[in-house]
């Protein structure tokens, strides 16, 4: 395990080193000056401007953004509908799976478009792979440079001293997709097919194993999807059991790159605000808070799955590997651990082991990263839900300096405020009323048949659900029984509220600060990239989280671990 | 909003265009130049696919090593785990029963030597290996069903071994199980 | 609280005492009638804490019978301690308004009736004060206290303005220029004035801010309806945790009571802050009453705090008074004797107080002071001439600025010696004021005058950079004079040669760069620039004018009371920061005490959370609702004081006050419901 615990360091490590670079990347790209990849993707570009009949060099309000924003959205959700629904008659279907139904069609067409990817349907079973490609590693796509579009927005809006025009929504998400994303796909997935992940066209191959047992052999068109799944925080598996299964995670090495996916681009946007707005001190004590909270999120959860499950060791055996229900061997739980953390400080919906059935407090740990969804956060809207934090706590810290807050020299007022309250207070009534239903009619009906797990765990699986469909992460306590219409729909309602207003929300908020008067910084200006003005934002964090959802921890995960003897 | 609507079926195309219909293409080319050109690496036995490498299977019979209990019984058409939650007394006692039988088959094997991973169920229900710790247990087992040395079988689980760059050591069960047959 | 109407030092006898019984006597019978659900509902946090009360009341009343709630005491102290929570809250607002109300009273006392002499078609008639009107003119002579606000249009008096200023010493007030504006409530030492009334009865300045301190006419301020909003937003955060309890705590098979609910509910909002705000409010208000300053509106104590740009007039603020002569230089060639006598001269006619200064310096230094001969003929300062002297017979002396002498010497044709250009600069550099005497178009000397810098002044503008306010200094000296000055006195700019549109051009640019400017002044021709600046402090012996254009006031006439006002600004938003941390750090503490106490019944395990190891899950309940009712009546000094403003800059101090409201928040409470518990676990 120490071996195991100097990987998930080096990894996590090498991610910072890669991020730093990247951030400067993505920051010169946003600024729009002449750049060295203007050469490389310019002509494409040029391409795309005059299919879509865009101006790049027309600047846009952020009324105008938001409304390029939805619009393509909702083309988007019609076109994921038609070919979930028609899948099962339409071409490149070789297993001959069948349609979804309008119930789990909205779901998966839903939870794609808001780069969510909860998966109530399994890829082997449910999906053909003209639905897989087409349908959703597009949205994968496309909805990733949704959200850092969306980013570059704000931080062309904390960046301006008073303007209106806030840049070119198109352009910003035209190069979102042509200039970090796929190069970064290229790469990855090129990477992950030496690793033995399957890229081909065939369905199902039939096979008699050693023992003479007929079985199937699942493969595909996998490695385009799972390069993208993991680099835009999307997280839907090719496969059912997601990154677990063996050709979508077959080695170390392949876990290690997927783990690096994952969380390389939240951090580079986080210093690419460093560089944009030239705060780079700024960036990195967002980048300090982020971190220290990920880093009290996975200690507890290694301490929990090395100490393995109380009930087993009461059976005698030995458990010197830890928790392993649910986990791979080639992985151990090192590595599944700092997975499952990675993946829901950051909305990644994928898994490489099953959450349902990690220790208590370790999926406590995951709730948690969900809960608060701004530690690194999703791409681009993992710093726009930080934004929030970062105007309550200029909010508090400028009455507590006597002085009306303002952030980068614009006033925060109350309208300003009545936003910000609003998108904090969504998140957490979102779960908590989504969880309160579900529990309700399970109550009852105990016999519905959802929940895989009695008590308090069941709890669990139904706050889990909802959590991960607000903060659009997609992993799942699969052992309920989703693919139902209550839950298909009551998901579907709960991702769509949980994407759009978070993004409008900070959109809203960046763009009618950046139309005020911008005041110099004097000596009475309270600085934001200090090591207090830090605290005090992880503070806020902490506090808003803790308090929204302390009563629902402490009747799952709390009091399972306390009663698990 | 019309403009914008238009504009974004426009726009939309483009995208398709590069992703869908560019980028995997572009994947599709990479593949070809992998040891196995995209596909799944298959395992022959005389010419006859017993296997894949990376794909677990059922072993049930004491000559082979077996792997770790699968919730899906090593279907490779689907893939998943148990999602059985720790505080589960359904769970508890499976494993329980998976211990006794356990016991049952290694008659030489003292409980607190099983570890635990053997009888749990892996994420995928598609795991492929076990762990040296799984392995080694299983030794005594598989000597007395093929008349082996202990040794012997002992050897051959050392020389099956994989060990990922920083960590637990662990076997291949399809290989190793070969390489019994190769005996 | 007895204050007689001339109580030199009613202010500061007030100021002492937080409270005094009267004001607790007053403030708890309000308390009573706050309890309105029409009032309670401006203050949300509140206004469902009485929601719940109501509640509670009538699940006590339902306990008497059923015992499925728990019994009927708890559930009565449970509403008892929610009705004290409620009084609690109202009574800070009350006590906050009968302080303002005390001050207040006091005020009023110098606006009582008061016999008027109103004059009319020339008649004097003998009126009630109240009955004057805007416009109506009256007469006050020796002993008479001035009915209402006005402006002096003929006369000049002296005036004890103690009732209001509480310093002693007398002013002058006469018509015309920038000392004609009386306040009603002060009286009159000798001589006879007309004055015109300026405001309407009940609305002037300090019916203004009566009704500001008292709380009626109070509106929010900017910052205050944000916070209103942020604490709106846990309250409703809470809403949402205590409903989805209820099929939560369902599904775990763990009857919840109402008392519980309720009781967490409570406890987790933000009832601190919600019971405290109205109150800092006020008090704010009051503190800027106490520092006799007259605010039109709470907006502008808090708009003080955000100042970036303080400008003030060097004469009387930086420097004492008047400018005092010191030296006397003879031009080369002339005999010290001749040019003495040519100053002295001179200022004879000079009635200045730096006129005076060259007479005094004179007698100093030997020379005896003639008479002023009969023919001589004073020529008065203007702007045009900037030089001033006097004419006799054939003679005629002016002494003035450099250039304009120069220029009087060298249009006849006398030359201008070097020796003098360079002495007047050289004085200049020096912060001196150098005047060129000269007679007949012949330079005799240079009168050098010296600017006396007050006594620790450089503190005070040390304290304002300190805060981040950059301080600029208004003269009308020359460039180098004022340089000397403002190195000297430390302030970070200076405007020289200064006439009324360069302040105005001056605030306009600073705010054009988006700085919030601040800015004292008396005269009329102050006017204008007082109403740009997002602070105006005008002097209470200013003109009407120049008050109605600021949109504060400052009794005592002093111009360094910015410094005060910013304080109190800043100490306004503190005290609503620091409280709302303090307030919501709390609720970690009441979450470990109450949420295990819910469960504990039916899931044991949990016992684990209950980390103060609090007795009883009823007397767990009650510790938590009884410290969040407490902490309000122990917290209303704080509010009523303010919290300490330290110029120590803004990451200092917000690391500070998070140490102290922040960790002490989350600390305090634990160690208060343990306590209480072990005092509560005797019953329960």
């Amino acid at each position: 395990m120490e071996t195991d615990l100097l990987g998930i360091v080096a990894t996590f490590i090498l991610t910072i080193l890669l991020a730093w670079p990247l951030g400067k990347y993505i920051s010169a790209i946003y600024t729009g000056a002449p750049h060295w990849s203007d050469k490389i993707f310019g002509g494409i570009e040029r391409l795309f401007y005059k299919i879509g009949g865009i101006n790049p060099k027309l600047e846009m309000t952020w009324q105008e953004s938001l409304k390029a924003l939805l619009s393509i959205n909702l083309i988007w959700f019609l076109f994921a509908m038609f070919i979930l629904m028609n899948q099962g008659w339409l071409p490149w279907n070789p297993d001959h799976n069948p349609s979804m139904s309008p119930d789990l069609a909205f779901n998966t067409a839903v939870s794609f478009l808001v780069n969510c990817n909860l998966q109530h349907y399994s890829g082997e079973t449910g999906m053909s792979y003209l639905g897989q490609i087409t349908c959703l590693m597009f949205l994968q796509f496309v909805t990733a440079a949704t959200g850092m579009a969306a980013c570059a927005v704000v931080f062309k809006a904390m960046r301006e001293q008073t303007s209106q025009k806030l840049g070119n929504f198109y352009t910003y998400f035209i190069q979102s997709n042509t200039r970090i994303l796929l190069p970064l796909a290229l790469v990855v997935a090129g990477l992950l097919l030496f690793e033995g992940v399957p890229m081909n066209i065939e369905g199902k191959a039939n096979i008699h194993t050693l023992e003479g047992n007929a079985v199937q052999v699942a493969r595909g068109p996998a490695a385009a999807m799972v390069a993208i799944k993991q680099l835009g925080t999307n997280g839907g598996g090719f496969f059912g059991a997601n990154s677990s299964h063996p050709l979508e995670n077959p080695t170390y090495w392949s876990n290690a790159i997927e783990s690096i996916s994952i969380i390389l681009i939240p951090i580079a946007m986080v210093f690419a605000l460093g560089f944009y707005l030239n705060r780079k001190k700024l960036a990195l004590v967002i980048f300090g808070v982020m971190t220290v909270g990920f880093l009290a999120l996975i200690a507890p959860a290694l301490y929990f799955e090395w100490q393995g499950n109380p009930a087993i060791d009461h059976l005698g055996v030995t458990q010197t590997l830890g928790n392993m229900e649910g986990k791979e061997t080639r992985f151990g739980t090192t590595l599944s651990t700092y997975w499952a953390i990675i993946t829901t400080v950051t909305s990644n919906g994928s898994v490489n082991a099953m959450h349902d059935s990690l220790m208590p407090l370790t999926g406590m740990s995951a709730l948690l990263g969900m809960m608060i969804n701004a530690l690194y956060g999703g791409v681009g809207v993992g710093f726009l839900n930080f934004y929030v934090f970062i105007i309550i706590a200029v909010f508090i810290a400028g009455l507590m300096v006597g002085r009306t807050p303002e952030l980068f020299g614009k006033k925060i007022e109350a309208r300003e405020m009545k936003i910000a309250t609003l998108i904090a207070l969504l998140h957490p009534f979102l779960i908590l009323l989504g969880t309160g239903i579900a529990t309700y009619v399970a109550h009852q009906k105990p016999d519905i048949g959802w929940l895989n797990n009695p008590g308090f765990h069941g709890f669990s699986e139904m706050l889990y659900e909802y959590t991960s469909s607000a903060a659009n992460n997609g992993s799942g306590f699969e052992g309920l029984g989703d693919n139902t219409p209550f839950w298909n729909i009551s998901t579907g309602i709960v991702l769509i509220l949980s994407r759009y207003i978070p993004i409008i929300g900070p959109v809203a908020i960046a763009g009618i600060l950046a139309k005020k008067k911008h005041i110099p910084s004097g000596a009475g200006t309270l600085q934001l990239d200090t090591l207090t003005f830090g605290i005090l934002m992880f503070a806020v964090i902490l506090i808003l989280v803790a308090l929204a959802f302390f009563p629902a921890l402490t009747l799952g995960p709390l009091a399972e671990h306390f009663s698990l003897k | 909003m019309k403009n914008q609507l238009f504009t974004a079926i426009k726009l939309s195309l483009a995208c398709f265009i590069l992703l869908v219909v560019i980028y995997p293409l572009a994947v599709l080319g990479i593949a070809q130049f992998t040891p196995n050109k995209g596909d799944v690496a298959f395992v022959k036995v005389r010419d006859k696919i017993v296997g894949a490498r990376q794909i677990g299977q059922v072993f049930t019979q004491n000559k082979y090593f077996w792997g770790r209990p699968s919730a899906v019984n090593y279907d490779s058409g689907v893939s998943g785990g148990s999602n059985k939650g720790p505080s589960n007394p359904d769970y508890i006692q499976t494993v329980q029963a998976r211990r006794d039988t356990f016991l049952v088959h290694n008659p030489s094997i003292k409980a607190s030597e099983i570890p635990a991973e053997l009888l749990t169920a892996s994420g995928s229900g598609l795991d492929p290996h076990i762990s040296l710790q799984s392995a080694l247990v299983q030794v005594a087992r598989i000597a007395k069903a093929r008349n082996h040395s202990t040794e012997i079988i002992q050897k051959v689980v050392i020389n099956s071994l994989e060990k990922s760059p920083a960590g637990t050591p662990f076997v291949n069960v399809l290989e190793l199980n070969l390489a019994l047959d190769r005996l | 609280m007895l204050l007689s109407q001339h109580s030199i030092d009613n202010m500061k006898t007030t100021s002492n005492a937080l409270f005094t019984q009267k004001m607790v006597k007053e403030a708890l019978s309000a308390a009573f009638s706050k309890l309105s659900p029409k009032q309670m509902y401006h203050n949300p946090v509140m206004f469902t804490v009485e929601i719940g009360t109501v509640v509670m009341f009538l699940v006590s009343i339902y306990s008497i019978s059923q015992p499925d709630q728990g019994s009927f005491v708890y559930n009565a102290i449970v509403f008892f301690v929610l009705f004290l929570t409620l009084l609690f809250a109202n009574f800070a607002e009350a006590i906050a308004e009968a302080r303002g109300k005390a001050q207040a009273e006091s005020l009023r006392k110098t606006r009582e009736e008061t016999p008027a002499k109103l004059l009319k078609n020339d008649q004097i008639q003998s009126v009630s004060s109240s009955s004057l009107t805007k416009g109506d003119l009256f007469i006050c002579e020796a002993g008479d206290i001035i009915p209402s606000d006005g402006e002096i249009i003929e006369g000049l008096a002296t005036i004890d303005e103690s009732a209001i200023t509480g310093e002693s010493a007398p002013v002058i007030r006469e018509a015309g220029g920038d000392k004609s504006s009386v306040t009603g409530g002060t009286k009159v030492l000798s001589d006879k004035i007309k004055v015109r009334v300026t405001t309407q009865p009940g609305e002037s300045f300090l019916d203004k801010m009566i009704a500001l301190v008292e709380g009626a006419s109070r509106q929010k301020s900017p910052n205050e309806i944000a916070l209103t909003i942020l604490l709106a937003g846990f309250t409703l955060i809470f809403i949402i945790v205590c409903v989805s309890l209820k099929p939560f705590a369902d599904y775990a098979n763990t009857p919840i009571t109402i008392a519980a609910y309720i009781s967490l509910f409570v406890c987790l909002i933000p009832t601190t802050i919600g019971g405290l705000l109205s109150a800092i409010g006020i008090a704010g208000m009051d503190r800027a009453l106490r520092a006799n300053v007259i605010t039109k509106s709470g907006k502008a104590v808090e708009t003080a705090g955000d100042i970036d740009v303080l400008l003030l007039d060097k004469t009387g603020t930086i420097t004492i008074g008047n400018r005092k002569a010191t030296h006397f230089y003879p031009a080369p060639n002339q005999k010290t004797e001749d040019f003495v006598e040519a100053v002295v001269l001179s200022s004879l006619v000079d009635e200045t107080p730096e006129g005076k200064s060259v007479i005094e310096l004179a007698s100093q230094i030997g020379y005896t002071i003639p008479k002023l001969p009969m023919e001589a003929k004073a020529i008065p300062f203007t702007a045009e001439t900037r030089a001033s002297g006097v004419d006799l017979g054939n003679i005629s002396i002016r002494k003035g600025a450099m250039d304009s002498i120069k220029n009087w010497v060298e249009k006849a044709g006398n030359s201008f010696p070097e020796e003098v250009v360079e002495r007047t600069k050289s004085i200049a550099s020096n912060g001196g004021t150098p005047l060129v005497v000269a007679q007949n178009q012949q330079v005799l000397g240079i009168i050098e005058l010296q600017d006396i810098i007050k006594t620790g002044i450089q503190e005070r503008f040390e304290r304002l950079r300190k805060m981040g306010v950059k301080t600029v200094m208004v003269t009308g000296d020359n460039p180098l004079t004022a340089k000397y000055i403002a190195q000297k006195a430390g302030v970070d700019d200076f405007i020289a040669e200064a006439k009324p549109e360069d302040k105005m051009n001056y605030i306009k640019a600073e705010q054009a760069s988006g700085k919030l400017v601040a800015m004292m002044g008396d005269g009329t021709n102050d006017a204008p620039a007082l109403a740009q600046a997002d602070v105006g402090v005008a002097m209470n012996s200013g003109t009407a004018a120049a008050k109605e254009a600021s949109n504060m006031v400052d009794l005592d006439n002093d111009p360094t009371k910015l410094i005060e006002i910013v304080e109190i600004g800043k100490q306004l938003l503190m005290t609503r920061g620091t409280l709302t941390t303090f307030s919501i750090a709390n609720d970690v503490a009441k979450y470990f005490a109450i949420v295990p106490a819910l469960f504990v019944a039916s899931i044991p395990a949990l016992q684990s959370l209950n980390i103060m190891r609090l007795h009883s899950p009823e007397s767990a309940i009650l510790s938590a609702v009884i410290f969040n009712a407490i902490i309000i009546p122990i917290l209303i000094p704080l509010a009523l004081r303010g919290v300490k403003y330290r110029p120590i800059g803004a990451s200092a101090l917000l690391q500070r006050n998070l140490i102290v409201y922040g960790l002490g928040g989350v600390i305090v409470p634990f160690i208060g419901i343990k306590l209480l518990d072990m005092l509560v676990s005797v019953w329960f």
